[in-house]
Order: C-alpha cells, then structure tokens, then sequence
C-alpha cells in the first residue's frame, strides 16, 4: 500500500448528522442531569423531547432519498433508514409521553437515568437501522439491549424486575454471542463483513457454501432472538411481565422497527443469495410463533404477559411476509412481501403504544394494573379509554376497519402469491385463536362490572395523544394506502441489485 | 335519477348518525340519545326510498354505482352499487333500524347512547354490505359488523351473553377468514383485481373453483346458518337484547344468502351445480329436522330462532334447485323472513319486558289481558306458519313449486314445513295466547302502547302487504335474477 493511498478521509459526518446529534445530546442531558434536583427532573424530560424533536428535524433535513454510505462504508443512509428512524423517534417520544405520570408515582424511576437510557437506546436502534457492516449492526444491537437491561432493572426493589432483568441480560447475552459467531463464520465463508460487498461476492459464486449455511443459522438465531420469536422467545413473557410497565412500552414498540431493519439489511441486503435456506428458517419460525404465542396467550391472566405472547404470535405473522419474498428464485415479488412485513411491524407499533399506553393510564402509584380483570367495567368508568383499547385490541385481532386488519392482508397476499397457501391457511387458523384473547380483553372491559370506581386521572397532552393514537388506528385502517405506499417506496430506493 | 351519492349516504348516514349518539350522549340524557337515534334511522330510510322510486327495473346491471380508487396499492375500489337483488335489502335494513330503535326505547336503560349508536353503525355497515361491489370492500363491511352485535350481545344481553357472544363472533369470524383466502386468490388470479364484476366474468378450472365455493361456503354458511353449523344462531338469539334478535334474524342471516347470490353461485357456477346436491341435501335437513327440533323447545326466542334457520332452509333450497322461480321465491321468502322473524321477536320482545321471562309455560292466557297484542301476534305467527295472504305464504310456495320440477321427493320434503311451521308456531301461539290466564304474572299485563302499536303496525304492513301484493318486489328483482339463471348456466371451465 503506497502512502498516497493511506491517506486520512474524513468521513461524511452529514449523513450520520442525526446520530452525531442524539449523541452529543444525550452526553449534554447526562450531564445536565446530574447538577437537577428531584423536584426539577422535568428539565431532563423536556430536553429528552427536545432532543427527539431535534434528531427528527435533522434525519428530515439531511434525507436525499439517495443511498449514501459513510464511514469506510460502514454506516448507510436511505430511506427506509430515514423512514425507519423517523417512526423510531416518534414511537419513543409517545412512550416517554405516556410513562410520564407513571415513572413520576415511582422513586426509583423518577432519576434522570430513565431518560438518557432511552436516548441511548434510542441511538442504538438508529445505528441498527443504518448499520451496512455487520459490526456496525453488532454495536447498534449491544447498545440498545444494554441500555434496556438497566432500564428493565430500574425499578431497583422489585423481585420480578430484576428477575426479567436478570434472565433479558443472561439470555441476550447468549443471543449477541451466536450473532457474532454467526458473523465470525460469514467472515470466513466469504472474506467480508461489509453487507454490500457480502452480497456481491455471494452473486459472484463466492463463499464455502456450508460455512456460510452455519453462519446462516446462527445470525438468524441471534436475529430471531431479538425478534423474540419461538424458539428464542422465552425471555418475551418475563422481561414484558417484570419491567416496569414504561419500560415495557418501550422494549414492546420502537425496537421492533429497529429488528426489523436488521433483518432488511443482514438478509436481504446482504444474504439474498441463499434466501432459499433463510426462507425455509423464517417459515419455521414464523409457524412456530403463532402457533405458541397465540395458545399461550389464551392462557394469561395478566395483561402484560398476555400482549407478550400476542407480541410474539405478530412478530411470527410478520416474519411470514418475509419468508415469501423470493419465490423459486425470483426475486420480481419481494417489493410486494417485505413492504407488507414492514407495513405490518409500523401499525403492530402503532397498535401496541396504544395497548400499553392504555395500561399505564390505568395504573398509579403502587397499583400496576396488570391483570386483565383490572380492566374489568372500565366502559362504565371511561367510555372512551375503553373503545380506544377496544379498538387496539380488535385491530391486534385484524378485524376491519382496524389497521390490523390491512396489515395482516397485505402479508397473507404475499403468501398466498408465493403459493404457500397451507401457510395462509396456517396463518388464519391462529388468527382465530387469537381473536379469542383480544376478545377476552373486550368482554372484560365492557361486559363485566368495574371492580374499581377510582375516576382514571390523567393529564391534558396524555389524554389529547391517547386519543389520537386511537383515531390513528381506526383512520389508517380506513385510509392504509398512504401508509403502504410509503413502505413499498423506500423498501424500493433501499434494496437493489 | 338524482346526482347525489345515494348509496354513500345510505351507508354513511347511519354510521355517523351513530358516532354522533355516542359522542353526544351521556348516561344523563338518555331521551335525546334515543330521539337523535331515531332521527337518524328515519333519515337512513328516507335516503334509501329513492332507490326504489328511482329504479330501472328493466335492466340487470348494477345501478347508483359509485366508484373511487380506494387501497392503490392493491388496486381495491370503493365501489358501490345496487340491482334488483340488493337494493331490497338495503332498504329492509334501513327500514328494520327503526323497529330496532323503537323497540329499545324504554327497556335499555344503561349506555342508552352506545345502544342506540351500535345499532346505527351496524345498519351503515349492512347497507355496506349488501351495495359493496369491490371484493375486500364487501369483506371489511362483512367483517366489521361482527363488532357491533358483538357488543350488543355481550352488553345488554341475557344471563349467559358471554357465552353467546364469543359463539358468534368466532363462529362467523372462522368462516369469515376461509372467505378471505379465497379472495386473495380470486385477486391474484385474476391478475390483480378486487372487483366482484370482474370475478364474475373469470373463466376458473374446476379445482379451484371447487375449493372457492367451499371456502364461500364455509362464511355463508355460518352466516345463513346452515345446518350443522347453526348452533351459534339460537344461543345468540336467546340471548341478545330484543333489538340485536331482530337484526339478527332480519337482515345479518340474510348475509349468508346474500353471499350465495353474489359470490357463490356465479364465480363457481360449475361447482355450483357438482354440489348442490349437498346444498340440497342441508337445506332439507335444515328445513325437517331443524322443524322438529323447534317443535321441541320450550324457550320462545330459541323456538323462533330454530323456526328462523328451517325458513333459511328453504331460501338456500330455492338458490340451488336453478330456476328463476325457485330463486324468486327465496328471495321474497328472504325479505319476508325479514318482517315475520323480526315481528315474532319483537312480539316475544314485548312479553319479556312484563313478564321477565321468554319460557312457555309461564305464559297463558295472554289474550285475556292483552287482547290487541293478541291479535298482532296471531297475525305474526300465522306468516310464520306460511298462512296464504301473508308474506310467509308467497315464498315457501314459490319454492316448494319450484321444487317439483325439480325432483318431486324433494318437494315433498320441502312442504313437509306447511305442517311442521304450522304445528311449531301455532302450538307455542296456542299455549302462551289462549287458555285461561295462566299466573299472576299474566293476569297484571297491561296491554300494549301506542309505541309499541306503531312498531307492530308498521311490522304487520310489511307482513301482509308482500302477502297479498307481491308483485311490487318481484318486479324489481326479475332482471337481476333471470341474468344471474342465465350467467351460471354459462360454463366457466375452459
């Protein structure tokens, strides 16, 4: 290598503007935090916002459409990235809205640390969503999983929390590890770490086929972990169960979107070549989500642990759309699967802020909420909390006019387009398992008389959201086509050959 | 014909007549939830009645079509539209709101306004239904009426409404997601179209023709009900609030019909006829066994609801003999169905509210203190029995005629309900009206009043005047049904 060649580049900071930013934001809230007294912690509320408003105006502003890489390659931005993080940022800023009354009523959680841990979480997943390196998609996932095992753990005197915490970090710590040896082996098959340059070697007939199928299993392993579907689900039920219900809206929504775009990147991005062996994997895998998230579902009596299994029956669901991207080899329908999957992981989001919000609304200090016959009557206590979690609940179930329903459509064409129809079939049969829990929560709320005749207290701009969060899911099922469109565009601009 | 989007409104109105209820009403003002209620029930008929006034009768093709790109990505239209068949249906549900609001007026006294809008919504989205000419617009309205009969069974239902509620929606939602594949199908088949015209006109093997009408089946089925997937309807029925059993019988059974005319038969025509000895077959089991069973029952509401699933027996009988009589006669057995059932609920409806209880025997006598409930009530029980003169008589006879040409021992078993509906319905008549006053109970009950006399009035308008002069609702459907003879005569196979 000459000299001339070694030369220093400066990398394009502006197209990682937005994690510089949230970087260096969340470094200042630290930081500010600690010179706040208890009674002031709202400054460090409001400049966690702030700095999600901001980080959101600076993705807004730097988006080109364009698909630019940076940092030797490492870091790319495009607009699936864009969209992506966009939704993240909103997802965590309607959760840290809802939490707020919630972390507020406990002592423990009323520190900064809830804040700075959800940044840094929160920059975890964008490194996620833009990683074009498998270290780079190694660093987002690790510094989203260690920020959620402290925030799980926050609610430092109760058994179950750390208990969650305890299994999330023992269990998630196994999942890095078969992710890196998943990676350590895709390194060795083909010679690259680099998602685009991996891609075009496997095009080029590269690569020791049966090192690269056992890399496969163990990244879909690690990926799967994170998904939180069956085999790899088990932390789910516990981590849902013992966090604090804040902390649970938060692993339960924004980090989905960010898994998501790891599967995009590390399967189709880069591993579309062997697509016939992670198809049949995802297939399984969807299978045995439904089928075990649903009937486990039906078994729960508290609320959180119920959405948990639900969370994992989704994840299944979505996981079938892509599974039938590439049909016999071709590759003309996975535009029509994959914006299906994700179009299905943005309203499942939706949804479960919705769901979740519902229950840190109802809860106060020193009752959590979290048994479904806690919502027992809540028609007669507030007519419209309850529609708005009946609506969540009906949607979960895809019954029209619910976004739900759209999205459980759009993958279930996919599938049936790929000439699964047994999966479909397989697909509809634990719908209507599934049907019968959210339905149970419905009952619940409506046809049973209210334990409690507490009035639900809640602030202006929690109730003003909740609402909207509502009249979202009833609105974009009315109207999905905007929605649709926008994930099939930039899963366009985003996957190429 | 006027320039305004009539169907949309039929649809709409009632939907956001409904949203303003719930929005306006509180447990405190339950009297204007009931009168808004009421407002916007009359307004959903008064928009519906230009359909009638303003139909062609002498063509078959859809009618008032509304079209609008609606899901893009998938190409699914909002696409309305009536013909001779649907229109009817249409305005009977617009009508039967109104039965439905008045009936609930002075026994709902919780949630008043989340009744009264629950029933609103419900009759928008049935009028989506049945004018509904996109495939997935048609599947979301199908679907999304689960929902407020769901609640309106759970809420304001009997003793074991959970029960009944969760048998119903998952019953028809297990159906209902057949139904969905084959639709999903049907578009990826056609090469990417959602329209119910366009599906109409595809040329289909027998293979998956075959497992289209069975997945069809599987939904409409539930919805008619056929036997033996029936035994949701009477749980539902016993249970449900007055209103929900007259929606129920009167319009959500037709559903299922409906399904067979604009689904079934001609997109598989040709598995259409391979099984419509099956169909047959369910329909007499339907028809004779279900006959006795209601024979049995000791429940009023479950007698009417099994007399309700024998009479879907004969609408199902008559789609699937293929003749343009048979198929008239069923659909004038539909509309009819839809005030006789409607009126032997709100009958049983207005002894319930006395007397607390719907079992036979603790009736007796009820002429004696009821005299002109009495006479309603012999008038309805009569078109259940398919007296001539009344409603129930025009279509059971067209059918059952229909049916000799077809195969005499089918006919046979098919006029066997001349006597079984007789026995059933006049027996329970005998022994709930007649006879000396039965208990006190019987003796305190006051006669009806003005509100209820209105609802059975208008009922028993309905009841006899399809009952002598049929003619004004044959006309309109003629078209439509000899077009659709003529389209499933037509093979598909190709």
């Amino acid at each position: 290598m000459t000299l001339a060649e070694m030369q220093f580049v400066l990398p394009d900071l502006r197209i990682a503007g937005a994690e510089i930013f949230m970087l260096a934001m969340t470094c200042l809230v630290l930081v500010v935090d600690l010179f706040v007294k208890d009674k002031n912690r709202t400054i460090t509320y409001v400049l966690t916002q702030l700095t999600l408003v901001g980080t959101a105006a600076i993705t807004l502003a730097t988006s080109t459409g364009q698909i630019s890489y940076t940092f030797s390659n490492m870091f790319v931005s495009d607009l699936m990235a864009d969209l992506l993080k966009f939704l993240v940022y909103l997802s965590v800023m309607v959760v840290l809205f809802y939490s707020r009354a919630y972390v507020l009523d406990r002592a423990q959680m009323a520190k900064g640390e809830f804040y700075v841990l959800s940044l840094f979480a929160t920059l975890g997943m964008m490194v996620m969503i833009s990683a074009s390196h498998f270290l780079t998609v190694y660093i987002g996932i690790e510094l989203l999983s260690l920020s959620l095992y402290s925030m799980v753990a926050m609610n430092r005197d109760s058994i179950p929390s750390t208990e969650a915490a305890m299994k999330y970090f023992v269990l998630g710590a196994l999942a890095s590890g078969l992710l890196l040896y998943g990676m350590s082996m895709v390194y060795g098959a083909t010679g690259t770490l680099e998602i685009a340059a991996l891609a075009s070697r496997l095009f080029g007939g590269e690569g020791n086929g049966i090192i690269l199928a056992f890399g496969l299993v163990f990244l879909i392993a690690g990926i799967a972990f994170k998904l939180g579907v069956v085999p790899f689900h088990m932390w789910i039920p516990d981590v849902y169960h013992g966090a604090p219900t804040a902390v649970t809206l938060f692993i339960a929504t924004a980090p989905k979107l960010a898994a998501f775009a790891v599967v995009i990147r590390v399967l189709v991005n880069g591993l579309i070549v062997a697509s016939r062996d992670w198809q049949m994997m995802l297939i399984i895998l969807s299978v045995l989500s439904m089928g075990v998230g649903n009937f486990a579902a039906v078994a729960q009596t508290n609320i959180k642990r119920m959405l948990a299994y639900s969370a994992i029956s989704h994840m299944g669901f979505m996981l079938l759309g892509m599974a039938t991207g590439v049909i016999g080899g071709d590759v003309r329908f996975i535009f029509n699967a994959y914006s299906s999957s994700m179009f299905y992981v943005v309203t499942y989001v939706l949804t479960s802020l919705g769901a979740f919000g519902t229950i840190l609304l109802l809860s106060r200090a020193g009752f959590e909420s979290d048994e479904i016959s806690d919502f027992a009557g809540l028609n007669k206590r507030n007519s419209w909390y309850a529609a708005i979690m009946m609506m969540m609940m009906f949607s979960m179930a895809g019954i029209p006019f619910f976004v739900g329903f759209f999205a459980k459509f759009s993958v279930l064409q996919a599938v049936v387009a790929a000439g699964h129809l047994w999966l479909a079939l397989a697909a509809i049969f634990f719908s209507l398992v599934g049907a019968y829990y959210y339905l149970r929560v419905v009952k619940v709320m409506y046809f049973d008389p209210p334990v409690s005749s507490l009035p639900i207290k809640a602030t202006m701009d929690v109730k003003l959201l909740m609402s909207l969060n509502g009249l979202a899911v009833a609105l974009i099922g009315i109207f999905p086509n905007g929605l649709m469109m926008l994930c099939a565009t930039s899963l366009t601009s985003t996957i190429s050959f | 014909m006027s320039g305004l989007p009539l169907l949309s409104l039929a649809v709409w109105v009632p939907i956001f007549s409904g949203l303003f209820v719930l929005l306006t009403g509180s447990d405190r003002n339950s009297p204007l939830a009931r009168m808004l209620a009421l407002v916007g029930a009359i307004a959903g008929l008064l928009i519906t009645l230009p359909l009638y006034t303003g139909f062609d009768t002498t063509t078959h093709t859809m009618q008032f079509v509304e079209l609008a790109p609606w899901i893009r990505r998938f190409n699914i239209n909002y696409h309305l539209g009536v013909d001779g068949i649907s229109m009817l249906f249409v305005i009977l549900n617009s009508f039967i709101t109104i039965i439905v609001v008045l009936a609930g007026w002075k026994v709902i006294e919780s949630k008043v306004a989340q009744y009264n809008a629950g029933f609103l919504i419900m009759s928008g989205l049935l009028n989506g239904i049945f004018s509904a000419l996109d495939g997935m617009l048609f599947y979301v309205f199908f679907e999304a009426s689960l929902i407020p009969l769901y609640l309106i069974i759970g809420v304001w239902g009997g003793p074991r409404r959970v029960y009944a509620a969760f048998k119903f929606f998952l019953f028809t939602l297990m159906g209902s997601l057949l139904f969905l594949i084959s639709l999903i199908y049907l578009y990826l088949y056609s090469g990417g179209s959602f329209s119910i015209q366009d599906w109409h006109q595809l040329p289909l093997p027998m293979g998956p023709q075959k497992w289209i009408f069975l997945a069809f089946l599987a939904a409409f089925a539930v919805k008619v009900p056929m036997w033996p997937v029936h035994t949701w309807l009477p749980d539902a029925h016993v249970e449900a609030p007055t209103g929900g059993s007259i929606v129920l019988a009167a319009i959500a059974l037709k559903l299922g019909a409906y399904g067979f005319l604009r689904f079934s038969l001609p997109i598989a025509p040709d598995a259409s006829h391979e099984f419509s000895g099956l169909i047959v077959g369910l329909s007499l089991v339907a028809v004779v066994y279900i006959g006795f069973v209601a024979l049995v029952q000791e429940d009023m509401k479950k007698l009417v609801a099994y007399s309700s699933i024998a009479h879907m027996g004969f609408v199902t009988l008559g789609f699937f003999i293929f003749s343009p009589l048979g198929m008239e006669g069923a659909l004038v057995q539909m509309v009819s169905h839809g005030f006789v059932a409607g009126a032997m609920f709100y009958c049983i409806g207005v002894m319930y509210d006395r007397v607390h209880s719907r079992l036979i025997a603790d009736y007796g006598g009820v002429v004696n203190t009821m005299p002109k409930f009495a006479a309603f009530f012999m008038l309805f029980a009569m078109a259940n029995a398919g007296l001539p003169a009344t409603s129930g008589f025009v279509g059971e006879f067209m059918v059952i005629l229909a049916s000799v040409k077809f195969n005499f021992w089918v006919a046979f078993a098919a006029a066997s309900t001349m006597i079984l509906g007789a026995a059933y319905t006049l027996w329970m008549y005998k022994r709930v009206v007649f006879g000396a006053v039965g208990n006190h109970h019987v003796a305190e009950l006051t006669d009806i009043t003005a509100r209820e006399f209105l609802v059975l009035i208008l009922l028993a308008v309905g009841a006899l005047g399809m009952g002598l002069y049929p003619q004004p609702v044959t006309d309109v459907m003629h078209s439509s049904v000899n077009e659709l003879l003529r389209h499933i005569t037509v093979s598909k196979i190709q």
